[in-house]
C-alpha cells in the first residue's frame, strides 16, 4: 500500500454497550480513493465499528484519526461536520418527509449555495429519486429508500462515505444498482468509500481491500480479490453469496 | 471492477415498473408479511347487521351483571333486583351504535377490504379531508383569524347582555388554542411526549403574579420575563430528560409537572402556597386603564363604562400572543431548525448521522414552547386576577395535549378545531355537571375511531433550502420529446 497517510484510521478501538465489549481493540485504515469493506456475519460488530467512528456510542479506549485529526473524542454532530457522511444500517429514512426533503436534510451542514448542483448530482445517480422527488420517504420501495439514504449522505458532499449494508433485504437486481453507483462514484470522482456488508461476494468483488470481522475482531485482512480466494472466507461467507452469483 | 456493469445491463431492458413490483415481492417473502386480510363475503348490509348483533350479544353477556341484575342493601341482606327494561336498552343502543358505525366510518371497509389498521397507515399519506384542509390552509387560515378579529365585535353588538359571558369563552378557547400551539412544537413538532406542560403555564403565570407583588410590575414589561424564565425552566427539564424517549419522558416530564406545582402549593411564605395571588394588575393599553373613570380608556374615547370592554381587550391581547406563537411556529418550520424538530421526531439516529445536534434541538424544542406556555400563563393570571396551584394539575396538561393530538401532531389548523370543539364543548355541557366528562372521553374515541391521526394528518412539505424552479424546463423538455 501506498505510504502516505490513511484518510481514517483506527487503533486498538474498544467499545462497549455497558459492561459488554463490542469491539476488542480494532485496527482499521482506509485511504483517500479506496473502497474498504468491513465483512462479518450478523453480531459481529460491523455496525458498532461504523458507529464507533461517528461517536455514537464512543470508543472508550484506542484512537480515531480522521484527515490527521483525533476525532475520538469528538461528539456526533462534530464528526459528521467533517465531511463524513454515512449511511445507517436500516436506511432511515424519514419517512414522512417528501423525498425532496429528506435530501434537503442531509444537505443540512452545507451553505445551501451549491444546493441545485449536489441535487442535480444525485438525481443523475439514482434517477428514480427524481421520478419520486414529491413522495413520501415512507410510501418508496425498499430499494428506493436505500438510494434515498445514500442520496441523503452524498447530499453533505463528503469526502468519506460509510455505508452499513445497502445490500439489506433488497433483490439481487437493485443491490448490484446500487454497487454500480457506489462504485461509479468512486471511480469517477474519487470518493472515499468504507462499505460494511453481511453480502461478502458482491462486497469483496466491488472494494479495493477488505477486513474480516469475527466477534468484535479483525481477523483477516486483504484485497477484495486475496480475500474472495481464502478458502476460509469462501467457507464461512460466501455460501450465500455463490447463490445470488448465479441469478 | 467494471464487470459490475455488465450485470446491470439485463434490467435495463425491462419495464421500469417490473423492477418495483419485483422488489416489492421480494420484501414481501423476506420481511415482514405483508398486509394480508381476510376477505369478507356477503352483502356490506348483512355483515354489518352480523356484526352489530355479534357486538349486541357481547354486550348482553357483560351488561347482564352490570345493568341486568341490581343489588341494594336492606334489612335481610342483599336484595336482588332485575332490571330488563334497562338491559334491553343498552344492548340495542350497543346494536345500533355499531352498525352507525360500520355504516358511517367504517363503510369503505368491503370494497377494499381495508380495516382500521390500514386505513391508519393510508391516513399518513392523507385522507380527503385533511388534504383539502392542506390545500385550502391559507384561505381557512385567513378565514379563522377574520372570523376571530370581528368576533368581541360582533358579540358586544349582538349579545349585549351575554356579551362578557361569550367573549369569555372565546378567551379560554384562544388560551387554550395558543397553549396548544406551544405544546405542538414539543409534541407535534419534535415528538417529544411531554406531560407536564402545565408546568410552563404555571411559571408564566406566577412569574408574573411574583413579580407584581413583589415589584409591582405592569403585565407588558412581565411577559416576556416570564416567557424567559419559562425557557428556562424548559432547559432546565430538558437537561436530565435529554436521553429518554417516549413512555420514559412521559413520566419524567409529568413528574416536573407535579413537582412544580407541590412546589408552588408549599412554598407557603414566597407563593402563599394554597391561597394564591390575589390582586393581579390588569393590562393597561399604552398606560391606560379599562376602569371607571374619565381619564382612563373607554372613558376617553367616550364610551359608557362596561366591563366587557375589558373582556374584549383581553380577548385582543391572547389573539395577539396566539397568533404570534402560531407565526413564530409557522417560521421556524421552514428554517433548519423546524425541519430539524420534524426530523427528530421521525428518526433520532438518522438525525445524528447527519451531523445534527441532537441536545441543541431537543433543548429548543422545550425552551421554545415552554416560552410560549410561559406567555399564555401571564396572560392567565392578569386575566384571572387571582391564581392558585390548582389551576395547574395535571388535568390541564391532559387537556392540552389531547387537543394537539385530536387536532393531529404537528398541525396548527388541527389545534384550532380541537380547542374549540374541546374547550367550546366543555361550557355547551357546563349544565349536564357529570356527564360532561363522558361525552368528552366519548367525543375523543369517535375521533380516534374515526381519524386515528387526529382531524388534520397531513403534513404539508416545507422548503427549507430553496431549489430553483426547475420544474418549467423539466415539462418544456418533455413536451419536446427529447
Ligand atoms: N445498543 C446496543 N446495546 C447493547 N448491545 C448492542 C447494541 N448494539 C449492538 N449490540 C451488541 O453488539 C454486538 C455487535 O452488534 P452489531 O455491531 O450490530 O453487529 P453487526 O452489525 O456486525 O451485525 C452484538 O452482540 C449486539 O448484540
Ligand atoms: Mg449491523
Amino acid at each position: 500500500m501506498t505510504d502516505k497517510m490513511p484518510l481514517l484510521y483506527m487503533q486498538g478501538v474498544e467499545t462497549y454497550y455497558g459492561n459488554i465489549i463490542a469491539l476488542r481493540g480494532v485496527d482499521v485504515a482506509v485511504f483517500e480513493g479506496e473502497i474498504v469493506t468491513l465483512i462479518g456475519a450478523n453480531g459481529a460488530g460491523k455496525s458498532t465499528l461504523m458507529m464507533t467512528i461517528c461517536g455514537n456510542p464512543q470508543a472508550r479506549s484506542g484512537q480515531i484519526v480522521y484527515d490527521g485529526e483525533d476525532i475520538t473524542h469528538l461528539p456526533t454532530h462534530e464528526i459528521m461536520s467533517r465531511s463524513i457522511a454515512q449511511s445507517p444500517e436500516g436506511r432511515r429514512i424519514f419517512p414522512r418527509m417528501t423525498v425532496m426533503e429528506n435530501l434537503q436534510m442531509g444537505a443540512m451542514l452545507t451553505d445551501g449555495a451549491s444546493f441545485d448542483r449536489d441535487l442535480e448530482r444525485v438525481f443523475d445517480l439514482f434517477p428514480r429519486l427524481k421520478e419520486r422527488q414529491h413522495q413520501r420517504g415512507g410510501t418508496l420501495s425498499g430499494g428506493e429508500q436505500q438510494m434515498l439514504a445514500i442520496a441523503r449522505a452524498l447530499m453533505s458532499k463528503p469526502r468519506l462515505l460509510l455505508l452499513d449494508e445497502p445490500s439489506l433485504g433488497l433483490a439481487p437486481m437493485v443491490v448490484k444498482q446500487i454497487f454500480q453507483v457506489i462504485h461509479d462514484l468512486n471511480r469517477d470522482e474519487g470518493l472515499t468509500v468504507f462499505l460494511v456488508e453481511q453480502n461478502a461476494f458482491h462486497a469483496l468483488r466491488l472494494a479495493h481491500r477488505g477486513y474480516v470481522m469475527v466477534n468484535g475482531k479483525i481477523t483477516m485482512t486483504g484485497t477484495g480479490a486475496e480475500l474472495l480466494a481464502r478458502p476460509e472466507v469462501r467457507a464461512a461467507y460466501l455460501e450465500g453469496g455463490r447463490h445470488e452469483a448465479a441469478e | 471492477m467494471s464487470d459490475i456493469n455488465q450485470a446491470g445491463s439485463a434490467e435495463e431492458h425491462q419495464a421500469p415498473g417490473a423492477l418495483v413490483e419485483w422488489e416489492q415481492r421480494v420484501a414481501g417473502y423476506g420481511g415482514e408479511p405483508p398486509f394480508v386480510e381476510e376477505p369478507e363475503y356477503g352483502s356490506p348490509i348483512v355483515l354489518a347487521l352480523k356484526d352489530a348483533a355479534i357486538a349486541a350479544g357481547i354486550a348482553a353477556a357483560l351488561f347482564l351483571f352490570f345493568i341486568g341484575f341490581r343489588t341494594d342493601i336492606n334489612l335481610g341482606g342483599l336484595e336482588l333486583t332485575t332490571r330488563w327494561q334497562a338491559f334491553g336498552i343498552s344492548i340495542v343502543a350497543v346494536f345500533v351504535g355499531r352498525l352507525a358505525f360500520r355504516m358511517l366510518f367504517w363503510g369503505s371497509r368491503q370494497k377494499g377490504g381495508r380495516s382500521l389498521a390500514t386505513r391508519a397507515i393510508e391516513s399518513r399519506k392523507g385522507t380527503p379531508l385533511s388534504e383539502h384542509f392542506a390545500r385550502h390552509s391559507g384561505k381557512v387560515g385567513a378565514f379563522a383569524l377574520a372570523a376571530a378579529i370581528v368576533y368581541p365585535i360582533v358579540i358586544l353588538w349582538a349579545f349585549p347582555l351575554k356579551d362578557k359571558q361569550f367573549i369569555d369563552l372565546g378567551i379560554l378557547v384562544l388560551t387554550y388554542i395558543m397553549l396548544g400551539w406551544g405544546l405542538n412544537i414539543v409534541v407535534g413538532l419534535a415528538g417529544l411526549l411531554d406531560l407536564g406542560y402545565v408546568a410552563f403555564y404555571a411559571v408564566g403565570a406566577y412569574s408574573f403574579a411574583l413579580f407584581a407583588q413583589y415589584f409591582d410590575v405592569g403585565f407588558w414589561f412581565a411577559l416576556p420575563v416570564a416567557g424567559l424564565l419559562a425557557a428556562c425552566w424548559g432547559i432546565i427539564l430538558g437537561f436530565p430528560v435529554l436521553r429518554l424517549r417516549g413512555d420514559y419522558l412521559a413520566i419524567v416530564t409529568l413528574a416536573f409537572g407535579e413537582i412544580i406545582r407541590i412546589v408552588l402549593l408549599n412554598w407557603y411564605t414566597f407563593t402563599g402556597g394554597p391561597d394564591g395571588i390575589s390582586g393581579i394588575p390588569d393590562p393597561t393599553f399604552f398606560g391606560l386603564a379599562f376602569a371607571r373613570g374619565d381619564d382612563n380608556l373607554p372613558g376617553l374615547l367616550g364610551l359608557k363604562y362596561d366591563s366587557a370592554y375589558k373582556q374584549a381587550y383581553f380577548f385582543y391581547i391572547i389573539l395577539l400572543l396566539a397568533m404570534i406563537t402560531n407565526f413564530v411556529t409557522m417560521r421556524l418550520r421552514k428554517l433548519p431548525l423546524g425541519r430539524a424538530w420534524e426530523a427528530l421526531r421521525e428518526d433520532e439516529i438518522a438525525c445524528r448521522s447527519l451531523g445534527i445536534n441532537t441536545t441543541n434541538t431537543k433543548l429548543t424544542a422545550f425552551a421554545i414552547g415552554a416560552m410560549f406556555g410561559g406567555f399564555a400563563g401571564s396572560f392567565f393570571a392578569t386575566r384571572q386576577g387571582f391564581i392558585s396551584p390548582e389551576s395547574f394539575t395535571f388535568m390541564e396538561s391532559a387537556l392540552i395535549l389531547a387537543i394537539v393530538v385530536l387536532g393531529g401532531l404537528g398541525s396548527q389548523m388541527g389545534v384550532v378545531i380541537a380547542s374549540i370543539v374541546m374547550i367550546g364543548g366543555f361550557e355547551l355541557f357546563r349544565d349536564l355537571a357529570e356527564y360532561r366528562m363522558l361525552i368528552f372521553g366519548l367525543l375523543m374515541v369517535i375521533i380516534m375511531v374515526w381519524r386515528p391521526r387526529g382531524l388534520i394528518a397531513t403534513r404539508d412539505p416545507s422548503a427549507i433550502l430553496k431549489q430553483r424552479q426547475s420544474i418549467s424546463a423539466d415539462m418544456v423538455a418533455q413536451g419536446e420529446g427529447h
